[in-house]
Parts: C-alpha cells; sequence; structure tokens
C-alpha cells in the first residue's frame, strides 16, 4: 500500500472562496486544508457535508466530495452516508444557528447515536448569511435587526449542550488558533464516534469582537484555559489561575490560594468533570476551556453496530433470497 | 374430537360470502379477522379484506369509538373488493353491534356473545333497551353464545390462569365461524402451536378455545338451519400467497435492490399506516437492508439523501403529513437529482385526520408540493399485490432517470389483503447501475451534469471513487458543471431540463391498457386502490349487456403517452376518487377533457354500487 503525499492545495477546489474579507472562516479552512493533507485521510474518501449558512459554503471550497444540503440537516445527510459508508470519512460543517436552532433536533440525535462523523460549528454567535439577527448562542440583551430592544432568548451552552446529548467527544478551539485547531481536528479524526468541535469564529461584519477576551492581546493569556488529558488546570500569564472542584462546581481560583493536590486534573473521559468545565463559560467574556473537553472511546459507534447487524443477519439466516422471502408466509398451488 | 372437516353434514354452497368480525379493539378481532382469511386462502378462496381500527391505542373498552373490525370477502370466483354489505356479523359487544348493524344486510346472520350485552356494555353503547330482547333484530337471523362462560369452560384444564383466561375468546368466535362456514382448523392451529410454541400453556388455551367455539357450532346445528361452505375460486394457474400491502411493498423494494444490484437504505419515522414497511423491512438484514429509525421525517429523508450520495438504493416512507415535512429534502434530491424513492401511503384527512382510515387525497400534494418548479415522476399502487411491482416500477425509474420519484399507496392497500400470483422465480428484472469510474470533463476532471442524451440523467459518482471529486447541493446549478449559479439564462435552462426529464418518462412507460371489449362509449378512469372496486362496478354494468370502459393509472407523472387521445376518444368520462377530485383536475387541466367526478371522502372506500349506479347514470 502506498501513501500518498499530499499538499494544503490537493484540498482546495477550484472555487472562488466568497466569504467577507476578514472573516474568521478563511483561517478555518486553510487549518481544515492543512490538517486534511496530514490526516493520511485518502482524498476521495473524504466527504464534507453541510446545512444553509456562510459555514454551509464550505464544501464547495474542498477538492474533496461534498453536499451543501438544506436548512439545519447536514447531521442527518451524514449519518445516513456514514451509515451507508462506513469506509468513509464524513464531516459536517455548520454554524450555530444552522446547528443549534433548525438543526438542533438532528444535532443532538446524531451525537446520541455515536455516528462516526466529525461535526465542526463555527459558532459566531449570530447570523451572518440572513444578515445580522440574534442566533441561540447571542448573549441575553444582543441588540440586533430582529431584537432591536435587546434578544430575551436565554442562550445554549453548545459544550454543556453536545454532553448532555451524550457527546463521546466534545472540543472547542479559535478559529484563528490554526495550531491548536489542527490539534483538535487530528483529536477528533482520531476519535471513534461523534466528534463535536466548537470553533469560535469571528464575523466581523455582524458580531466583531464577540470572542475579544480570548482573542486580544490584552486579555487572552488570562482567558484561555487550555485543558490537557492528565494534566492539572492551570492558566494566566504566569499559570497563576487554577480550577478547583467547589462545592460541586468548576471553579477558577488563584493557584496561589489552594494547595497544588486540590487542583482539577483534567480527565476528559470523565462525564461529570467534563460537564463541570463546560459550565465554566457559557459566554466567551472570561476565563473559557479550550481543547478537548471529553473524548471517551469506549462507547460502539452507530455505524459498526449497523454494520455488525447485517453481518449477524447473514451469517445465521444465510444471504438472503426474493423466492424464498416472498413465499415466506406459505403458498398454496392453483393448477 | 372434532373432525375439522364437514363430514357427516353436506353444507349449503354459496359463491361468496362477507364476514365481519367486531368487536372491542381488545378483542382481537383483526386477529381473529387474519386467522379466518388464512384459512380461507388455504382452502383456495378467492378473497379480500378491509380491517378498520380505531387511530388510538386503546379507547375506554366497550365504548362506541373503540370498536375495531375486520371484513372479509371469500368467494368461489376471482372477487375484487371485500364487499360492501356483510352477510355475516361478529358482534362481541353492544358498541361493536351498535356500530356495525347499519351496514348488514337484510336477512343477515349475527353471531353474539351475549354476556356482553349486559346494563353496564348497553349503557356505555347508547342502548336503552337490550337489542337481544326488544325485537329490534326482529329480520335477523341471531346466533346467540355466551362466548365468556364457555371460553373459561374450555380453558380450565390448560393451566392459564387470570387475566389471560378471557384473551382466547376470540378464538371461540373464529371457531364458531369456521364450522358455520366449513373452514378447516388445521391452519389456525399450527399458526398458534408456530405462535406460542414457548408458552404451551397459551397455545394450548386458544386451541381448545377454538375447538369449543367450533364445537358449540356443531352441537347447536339445528338452531342454524345448516352449515354453508364457499367452494375454492377458480383462479389463474401458479402459486399463490395471500399478502397485505405494506409486506409486498416492502419486498418490492428489497427485490428491486437486488434487481439494481444495490445495497437498500430506509430511513422512516414510525407513522400509521406506514410503519409496517420499516418493521417488514429491519427483519430482513441478511438482504443488506439498513433501516434507520430517525428522529423525525425530515431526518428519514435527509439520511436517506446521504446514503442515496453514497451510492445506495434509498427509500424513505411515510405518511401524509410525513410527506409534507420531507418536501425541502425532497426538493433537494430534486436538485441534486440524486435517485430516491418516497413513499407516502395516504391516510385520511388534513393534519392528524383519520390515521387509520383510507383516502386518496395527497395526489395533488405528490404533484405539487415542493417549492420551485419541481416535477416529479409519482407512481401508484392499486392493491396489495401490485404494490410490489409498483415499488419495483419506481426503482427502475428512479435510477434510470436519476430522480426521486414518489410512490403513493394508501391505507386500503397497505393494510388490505388479497392473493397473489407469486413471479416465477428467478423472473427479476436486471437494472444493474453502473456508476461512474471515470472522469469525464475536458480537463480530466468529473463534470457531475454532464447528461445522457437520451434520458438526460446524469452520472452517479460515489464518494471513494479517485478523481471523480465533487459537490453538489440545493443552490441552482450551472448545467454540466454543477457549479453554483446564479446566471438567469442557465436557471431557465436548468429548470427547462428538470422538467423535460420527468416528462420524458412517458415515452419510457406502457401506454395505458383500455380494458373496453364491446367498444363503449363511457369511460371510467381511475387510480390507487380504488381498483378492485371499479373493476366490479364495471363487471355488474357489462353483465347486463351495457358496454362500460376502463383505464386504471399506475402512472400519475408522467401520464402514459396514449391517455390524452384515450380520454378524447370517449364521449363520456367518469373519475371516481376517494377525494374532492384531485386526479380530475390534472386530467382537465392536461387534457380540456369535460370528465366527471364520482367523489368520497368519508373515510370509507367505495361501495360498487356507488360507483356502478354512477356509471348507469351516465350511460
Amino acid at each position: 500500500m502506498t501513501t500518498i503525499e499530499y499538499t494544503r492545495g490537493d484540498f482546495q477546489s477550484d472555487q472562488e472562496v466568497r466569504w467577507c474579507p476578514g472573516c474568521g472562516d478563511y483561517t478555518i479552512l486553510a487549518s481544515v486544508q492543512k490538517f486534511m493533507a496530514a490526516s493520511g485521510i485518502v482524498k476521495e474518501n473524504a466527504v464534507f457535508i453541510s446545512g444553509i449558512g456562510c459555514a454551509a459554503r464550505f464544501p464547495y471550497y474542498m477538492s474533496t466530495y461534498g453536499m451543501h444540503s438544506i436548512h439545519g440537516r447536514a447531521p442527518a445527510v451524514a449519518t445516513g452516508l456514514a451509515t451507508a459508508r462506513p469506509d468513509l470519512s464524513v464531516w459536517v460543517v455548520g454554524g450555530d444557528g444552522d446547528m443549534m436552532s433548525i438543526g438542533g433536533n438532528h444535532l443532538i440525535h446524531a451525537l446520541r447515536r455515536n455516528v462516526n462523523i466529525k461535526i465542526l460549528m463555527f459558532n459566531n454567535q449570530i447570523y451572518g448569511l440572513t444578515k445580522g439577527q440574534y442566533s441561540p448562542t447571542s448573549e441575553v440583551g444582543k441588540r440586533t435587526k430582529s431584537s432591536p430592544m435587546g434578544s430575551i432568548d436565554y442562550p445554549f451552552n453548545p459544550m454543556s449542550l453536545a454532553l448532555g446529548a451524550e457527546a463521546t467527544f466534545a472540543a472547542r478551539t479559535l478559529d484563528m488558533d490554526t495550531k491548536h485547531t489542527v490539534e483538535i481536528l487530528e483529536a477528533a479524526y482520531a476519535h471513534q464516534g461523534s466528534a463535536f468541535v466548537e470553533i469560535y469564529q469571528n464575523c466581523n461584519v455582524f458580531n466583531d469582537k464577540a470572542f475579544i477576551a480570548l482573542t486580544g492581546k490584552e486579555d487572552r493569556d488570562s482567558n484561555r484555559i487550555y485543558l490537557e488529558h492528565g494534566k492539572p488546570i492551570r492558566f494566566g500569564q504566569d499559570m497563576e489561575k487554577a480550577v478547583i472542584f467547589h462545592n460541586g462546581e468548576a471553579t477558577i481560583v488563584d493557584a496561589a490560594s489552594v494547595d497544588e493536590t486540590a487542583i482539577l486534573v483534567h480527565d476528559q473521559t470523565n462525564m461529570t468533570m467534563a460537564f463541570a468545565l463546560s459550565r465554566l463559560s457559557h459566554s466567551p467574556t472570561g476565563p473559557t476551556p479550550l481543547g478537548i473537553i471529553r473524548s471517551d472511546d469506549s462507547r460502539p459507534t452507530y455505524d459498526d453496530g449497523v454494520s455488525a447487524q447485517l453481518a449477524s443477519a447473514k451469517a445465521t439466516k444465510g444471504e438472503g433470497n426474493i423466492d424464498d422471502l416472498i413465499r415466506s408466509l406459505g403458498t398454496w398451488t392453483v393448477k | 374430537m372434532v373432525s375439522t372437516t364437514i363430514e357427516d353434514v353436506e353444507p349449503e354452497f354459496l359463491d361468496k360470502v362477507i364476514i365481519r368480525f367486531a368487536g372491542d379493539s381488545g378483542d382481537g378481532m383483526q386477529l381473529a379477522g387474519n386467522r379466518f382469511t388464512d384459512a380461507s386462502a388455504a382452502f383456495g378462496n378467492d378473497l379480500a379484506t378491509f380491517p378498520s381500527f380505531p387511530a388510538e391505542i386503546r379507547a375506554p373498552a366497550g365504548t362506541l369509538p373503540g370498536v375495531s373490525s375486520f371484513q372479509v370477502q371469500i368467494a368461489d370466483f376471482d372477487i375484487l373488493t371485500a364487499g360492501d354489505e356483510p352477510d355475516v356479523l361478529v358482534a362481541m359487544n353492544p358498541a361493536a353491534l351498535k356500530s356495525n348493524l347499519a351496514d348488514l344486510r337484510p336477512m343477515g346472520t349475527i353471531v353474539i356473545n351475549t354476556e356482553a350485552f349486559e346494563e353496564r356494555n348497553l349503557a356505555k353503547a347508547g342502548y336503552e333497551t337490550n337489542p337481544l330482547t326488544d325485537g329490534s333484530l326482529d329480520g335477523y337471523k341471531v346466533i346467540e353464545a355466551p362466548m365468556e362462560s364457555l371460553t373459561k369452560e374450555a380453558v380450565k384444564d390448560t393451566g392459564v390462569s387470570g387475566r389471560d383466561v378471557l384473551r382466547s375468546k376470540n378464538m371461540f368466535a373464529l371457531g364458531l365461524m369456521a364450522w358455520l362456514y366449513s373452514r378447516p382448523l388445521e391452519p389456525t392451529t399450527q399458526w398458534i402451536e408456530a405462535k406460542f410454541g414457548k408458552k404451551p400453556e397459551v397455545a394450548a388455551a386458544n386451541i381448545a378455545t377454538l375447538k369449543a367455539g367450533y364445537n358449540f357450532g356443531l352441537t347447536t346445528e339445528a338452531t342454524m338451519n345448516s352449515a354453508v361452505s364457499v367452494k375454492p375460486a377458480k383462479l389463474p394457474p401458479g402459486e399463490y400467497t395471500t399478502i397485505s400491502g405494506n409486506l409486498s411493498l416492502a419486498w418490492g423494494l428489497i427485490a428491486g435492490a437486488k434487481a439494481a444490484g444495490l445495497p437498500l437504505f430506509y430511513g422512516s419515522y414510525p407513522i400509521t399506516p406506514a410503519s409496517d414497511i420499516l418493521h417488514e423491512l429491519s427483519r430482513h438484514k441478511n438482504f443488506g437492508v439498513r433501516t434507520f429509525q430517525a428522529e423525525d421525517e425530515i431526518a428519514a429523508i435527509s439520511a436517506s439523501i446521504g446514503a442515496a450520495f453514497g451510492g445506495h438504493l434509498a427509500v424513505t416512507g411515510t405518511s401524509g403529513p410525513g410527506l409534507a415535512l420531507k418536501s425541502e429534502a425532497l426538493s433537494l434530491a430534486m436538485m441534486t437529482e440524486l435517485p430516491l424513492i418516497v413513499i407516502n401511503v395516504q391516510r385520511g384527512g388534513p393534519s392528524t385526520g383519520l390515521p387509520t382510515k383510507p383516502e386518496q387525497s395527497d395526489l395533488l400534494f405528490a404533484m405539487y408540493g415542493r417549492h420551485g418548479e419541481s416535477p416529479l415522476p409519482i407512481v401508484a399502487a392499486s392493491s396489495p399485490s401490485d404494490a410490489y411491482d409498483a415499488a419495483i416500477e419506481a426503482i427502475r425509474i428512479a435510477l434510470k432517470y436519476m430522480t426521486p420519484v414518489l410512490l403513493l399507496s394508501d391505507n386500503s392497500v397497505a393494510t388490505g389483503s388479497e392473493p397473489w400470483r407469486l413471479p416465477e422465480r428467478d423472473s427479476l428484472p436486471d437494472f444493474t447501475v453502473r456508476f461512474a469510474t471515470k472522469p469525464n470533463g475536458p480537463a480530466g476532471e468529473f463534470l457531475p451534469y454532464v447528461r445522457d442524451p437520451l434520458t438526460f440523467a446524469r452520472q452517479w459518482a460515489v464518494p471513494g471513487t479517485p478523481g471523480l471529486e465533487h459537490r453538489i447541493g440545493g443552490l441552482e446549478k450551472e448545467e454540466v458543471s454543477g457549479n453554483v449559479s446564479y446566471n438567469p439564462a442557465n436557471h431557465q435552462l436548468m429548470t427547462d431540463t428538470r422538467a423535460w426529464k420527468v416528462a420524458n418518462i412517458a415515452n419510457d412507460i406502457p401506454p395505458v391498457a383500455v380494458d373496453d371489449p364491446d367498444g363503449a362509449r363511457t369511460l371510467v378512469i381511475g387510480w390507487g386502490s380504488t381498483l378492485p372496486v371499479i373493476k366490479a362496478a364495471v363487471r355488474r354494468v357489462r353483465n347486463d349487456g351495457k358496454p362500460v370502459a376502463h383505464v386504471h393509472l399506475r402512472h400519475l407523472n408522467p401520464f402514459p403517452a396514449n391517455l390524452g387521445e384515450v380520454l378524447r376518444s370517449y364521449e363520456r368520462v367518469l373519475v371516481p376518487e376517494l377525494n374532492n377530485g384531485q386526479l380530475i383536475r390534472l386530467l382537465r387541466a392536461e387534457y380540456l377533457v369535460d370528465a366527471v367526478g364520482l367523489n368520497k371522502v368519508s373515510a370509507l372506500p367505495f361501495k360498487v354500487t356507488e360507483i356502478e349506479t354512477k356509471i348507469r347514470e351516465m350511460i
């Protein structure tokens, strides 16, 4: 077997990329193409499926197989494809409106089933393609065209939502942090089952600087909590902050104020810890966990389950025969 | 021991008989009816059935909404319908009597479970006096049986106890009917043994009750004059089975996938009366069938589209309300020109309507229920056995033309049953699919919207094929390249091309066969499940020496190429439909014919007499 050497260019399609200048999607596209080239995925086996929205144009720009489907339904389309064709590497791309609003049902059920698909949700906390309405992740009080007096909708916490839907992999990264994004994509690809990756993405037209706490030079070091499996959770310019459990919740403290043994050691296989960490930041205006919040390979995937049942049925009943099937209820003969 | 054939009594032979079992929805009437049907099929009768049951899982026991019934017509000739008026009504309680008596023919027979006719049940059914004693059943032949105490007596040595004791009283009714109509008991006892093999006491109780019912008939023979029977029908030679439409549709899908050489993917969300297709397909994974029970109707079709993109024969099945939810995704399948079968087992009414009742009222929804200009082929099944062929035909069209196809069934087809003359072994057609394997563009690229010059189908290139990487989607496609295009002329061209592709299928379907032996001047044209009733009505009119022609449509879009010519060659055209006039609108619009409609939306199939009367009026 020969290994094909790819470059990022091998994954660039001939289509002109048309997002607004300065859109975070460009950086994410570059990260994904960079990851793909290095991933070892055979190009013709990669499929990108999207719904509707700015982010959903993504498949057109990838020189792989792809489908730009309909509003919110990409996880369902991908579920059918991955179930039919477990040999493929199936990726879903969409925005927060697409996946948490119109497609919320499909997102949670894909995660629950643990279909072997990789879901990349570009979260910019706004509707871009429909030009600036608040989204299911917009903060309360958000003033937009559809909420001139401020949004009174309470937002989803995408990480908590994914974990509540039994996601076996949930991670978060930032559009501009290409290196970290590639690492997360690698981990998502290596994971057996559904992977949910939230990528904070700046919409410089309708919601500029929504993530400034994480991306601005002044604050970013004190607000990015990089999670690493097996490592104590410390962060800050001089690692002066830490996360501990206090009164049953993950809590941020000054590292100096607690005993070293009290600092939480990240265990990505621990669902309770993952959920607690997901609650640390509801909206990235302060310290926010980045990295793999949960990764647990112990649960079988849906598509493997389907394949196993097919194989088992063939083993016990033999290859199906139509002529026998239509006679299976008993027949009689008229002469 | 009771012998299971009539030896000492020579029954009186009838050419046909219509029996309706009616009881509370917990009384097992569907099961009794189905067993009677199978025993009659094994005996060689032709038959047709009409099950009717409440949509509620469990309406209050003993009430009118809780009544469940099963009608079967058995005959010694090739009958077509379950019949208009029952000859016999089995009434397990007062509510069953009250809600079914009006249908019984004059002088018909009523078999009564007398013990259910006590004060409380009579009140629940709205009877002020007991019909068994107030003379209201004069004019019928009434057979009274204390079924509950006789059932208790029959099962007392079998080991069943408590609530299970009365469970088998439907077998008493069945045994009694078996005696009355000289049906063999063996098919039923064999079925019971197979069904309750792991619960021998339950099997014993059911068999004991079945025989008790039969014995009751035998020993009280004097009160019933004599037993009657219906001789085997003279059906065309061949091998037969008794089939319901949902099963034969499921089998047709498996067969069609086999004919295409593709694995079958069925995405569905449970909905009455389509669920049995999902149930049946999920039993046959050894055929390579993948079933996906989705979170909703939209996911069901979306997953099927994903499977179609991946090269599977993708099918999604639903009923009316589900089709509405699928419509956006159906347009996507149309725009991306992927093969997909969308089954709609129509049911009565808008919204939730009448989920267990028949209607043919989604034709216009199937025709127009999408956004933008998006015509699709429509194929309809006309009887339980025909659903097998209809499924294969839908698959043939979808694959050959790379298009979604709507396959219409309805509650009558889905839940009714009839004898089916099985196709010969190894008789499957061969429409093996050939996926694209090589680039088709001038620069060695793959252009997804290059078309076959004859069918206008695009090529099907599936992920995993090197060098054919391409993107499809819902935005308008540029011709040939498939790139997104807002070019006005291109949109006109692509819209016209997609419409033409569907219209062109008219050249690839058989011209309509006109059944007109006598040179009639009046034509009856129908579609779907009204086939047997229309045929029976036409036959009756012809038996009086009056000519009438009949056409029944399998293809509703496009219509067969000769349809306009056929319609215009008759002076009068009648279009009976279980809706308020949907096919007739299409025919009038397409062919400018002054057709007359016969329409019914009462949640019941047509009676033969209704169509017969209308034909006589028109001739």
